[in-house]
């Protein structure tokens, strides 16, 4: 029953590593320039799902329970046009498109994610805890 | 042979329930970003009244165990939460940290409890 609690624990870990690489993304494409709005690059965030019963779980993630990245979505944000005529992105009137990635909001999301995943880390080393002290228990 | 049979009592039962909670309690917390996840708990004082209430013979084919752990979802309740939040979740990190760490010493209490009760089984049958 115990390795239940490891296999929760591991599959919060496993969505909130998603979600930290993904931050990372945003963060290293910041500066990505676009000809196009379409183009530009858009934020991405994991949207979390619960996996309540059987039927919600896969190979990667058997633990009624637990959670996994659901989707990745675009951040809805409007792209900014900035003026750089220097550009190879540049269109016609010396526009091109900025990512719409907030370094801001993008450090706020990876402090959050990386407090979760050090509160799974946390329920994984007390499940240890009390694991050894069960088998200590024939010792009595 | 009561002594074997019955001779951890209630914290035979009482060690699943407490496990359950540990459990419940990490999928809280596994779920802290899931949007629309409700966080549970069970209620230890009705899943042990009933597991209690099973300790009785069965003298007849038509007898059954009642309380199950597993059968039990009754047991299992929703939290309030203090704040609402915007996506629906309910998890509040702060209080499922403090019942984490009150699952987990509830645990080890019970834990000494059996210990306490191997050992004085063990005293008995050595006779010392």
């Amino acid at each position: 029953m115990i390795d239940n609690i490891f296999g929760i624990a591991g599959t919060a870990l496993n969505a909130q590593l998603t979600r930290m690489n993904l931050t990372a993304s945003n963060l290293a494409n910041q500066n990505t320039t676009a000809p196009t709005e379409d183009e530009a690059f858009k934020s991405k965030r994991t949207v979390f799902k619960a996996l309540l019963s059987k039927a919600d779980t896969h190979a990667g993630a058997p633990h009624v329970g637990g959670v996994r990245v659901d989707k990745i979505v675009d951040l809805q944000d409007p792209n900014p046009r900035v003026y750089e005529p220097g550009s190879p992105h540049a269109d016609k009137d010396g526009y091109v498109w900025m990512s719409n990635v907030n370094e801001v909001t993008e450090m706020v999301e990876m402090m959050a994610s990386a407090r979760a995943y050090q509160n799974n880390v946390e329920v994984v080393n007390t499940a240890k805890a009390l694991m050894m002290k069960t088998l200590e228990i024939t010792k009595a | 042979m009561n002594l074997v049979n019955n001779a951890f009592g209630i914290h035979e039962h009482a060690l699943a329930v407490r496990n359950r909670r540990v459990e419940l309690i990490s999928q809280n917390i596994a779920n802290v970003d899931t949007p629309n996840y409700k966080a549970r708990d069970i209620d230890f004082k009705k899943i042990i009244a009933g597991t209690q209430g099973v300790k009785v013979m069965a003298t007849n084919d038509k007898h059954y165990e009642i309380a199950h752990l597993e059968n039990t979802p009754d047991g299992l309740k929703f939290r309030v939460p203090f704040n609402a939040a915007t996506d629906g979740n309910t998890v509040e990190m702060a209080v499922e940290q403090a019942q984490f760490s009150k699952a987990t010493a509830d645990y080890q209490a019970t834990l000494m409890f059996l210990e306490s009760r191997i050992s004085g089984i063990r005293k008995a049958l050595r006779g010392e």
